[in-house]
């Protein structure tokens, strides 16, 4: 338990040195750079458009559907991974266990070709 | 085991702190940035409770996609500020009634871990079955063929989403001229171009 927690302090630490780095710098910008503000240097500037306007607005689901697609395809992925590690173990039950798992799955990708899910006119 | 701790209380503070901006930030944009930052953190839990693979698949999964469709949701659905609070007092008794009831579970949680002595032993069962086997062997070995009809399950459930998402949000548009790339490889000079044999001075 410790040796894994040990394989991932690394990790924690670089964690704490980003931290540290990007406090760092938005501090010294503070405390080296001269700051010398009028209306027009802090005023933001975006060409073509309100600079402050709702973000927000109705865009098309078709993003939702290739959001969700993606998903599906994610968790298929996530599966794939305890069985590339343990296929030595399980065999050819787990095997074909997962070739019916993807085939299903194979299904439901060519339905969504067919239909042209994929496709963005 | 200094560190340990100190990482668990850093996590777990930041998990608490940043679920309570998710329901308290007034821009539902920013709660969902605030939900990426708590699943980042229950990442970093998993990871001190020795349950890696679990822990990777929360960033990868819930980081990388769920958070995405959320932000599509939030943007989609086009929320107007003071409409939601518009409709608050109106939805403040279901809001208390869902609350007590989870609050309820939780309490019945606790006691059942205090009352329960044979609870204590579901504790001591470890996330890794230790010595050489890792956290994600340990998975690949029982999920695949001891729990195979749960397995083919989850495979049909993400075919019915996979449908399901289809049949709900695809819709054609009229009128717009796609790209046909085999109709353009078979077109032929015969079919296209033709010779008009046009005597001088005559025109077309």
């Amino acid at each position: 338990m410790n040796e894994l927690l040990a394989e991932y302090l690394p990790i924690l630490i670089f964690i704490g040195l980003a931290l540290g780095l990007a406090v760092v710098m938005v501090v010294a910008s503070y405390l080296v750079a001269r700051q010398r503000p009028d209306t027009e240097k802090v005023s933001s500037y975006e060409c073509g458009f309100e600079a402050f306007d709702d973000a927000r607005s109705k865009f098309d689901v078709r993003f939702y559907l290739v959001a969700i697609l993606f998903i599906i395809f994610d968790l298929e992925v996530a599966f794939l991974f305890p069985w590339a590690v343990s296929l030595g173990e399980i065999g050819m039950f787990g095997f074909w266990s997962m070739m019916i798992f993807l085939g299903l799955l194979t299904i439901g990708f060519v339905y969504e070709w067919k239909k042209g899910a994929l496709e963005w006119e | 085991m200094v560190v340990q701790a100190l990482a668990f209380y850093l996590f777990a503070a930041v998990v608490v702190a940043s679920a309570m901006m998710v329901i308290a930030a007034r821009n539902p944009v920013h709660s969902v940035l605030f939900l990426i930052l708590a699943f980042f953190n229950s990442a970093g839990l998993f990871v001190l409770m020795g349950a890696e693979f679990l822990a990777m698949i929360l960033v990868v999964v819930y980081v990388g996609a769920v958070a995405v469709l959320f932000l599509f949701v939030v943007m989609m659905l086009d929320v107007d500020v003071t409409q939601i609070k518009h409709g608050f007092l109106q939805y403040l008794p279901v809001g208390v009634l869902i609350g007590l009831i989870l609050l309820i579970e939780l309490a019945m949680v606790a006691g059942a871990w205090v009352a329960v002595p044979e609870a204590q032993s579901v504790a001591q069962i470890p996330f890794s079955p230790g010595g050489d086997v890792t956290n994600t062997q340990a998975l690949g070995a029982v999920l695949y063929d001891r729990y195979v009809y749960l397995f083919q399950a989850a495979g049909l459930i993400l075919l019915v989403a996979m449908i399901g998402a289809i049949v709900l949000t695809l819709r054609t548009r009229e009128g717009v001229r796609k790209q046909s790339i085999s109709d353009q490889i078979s077109r032929r000079t015969e079919d296209s171009v033709e010779v008009k044999d046009v005597p001088s001075g005559g025109g077309v």
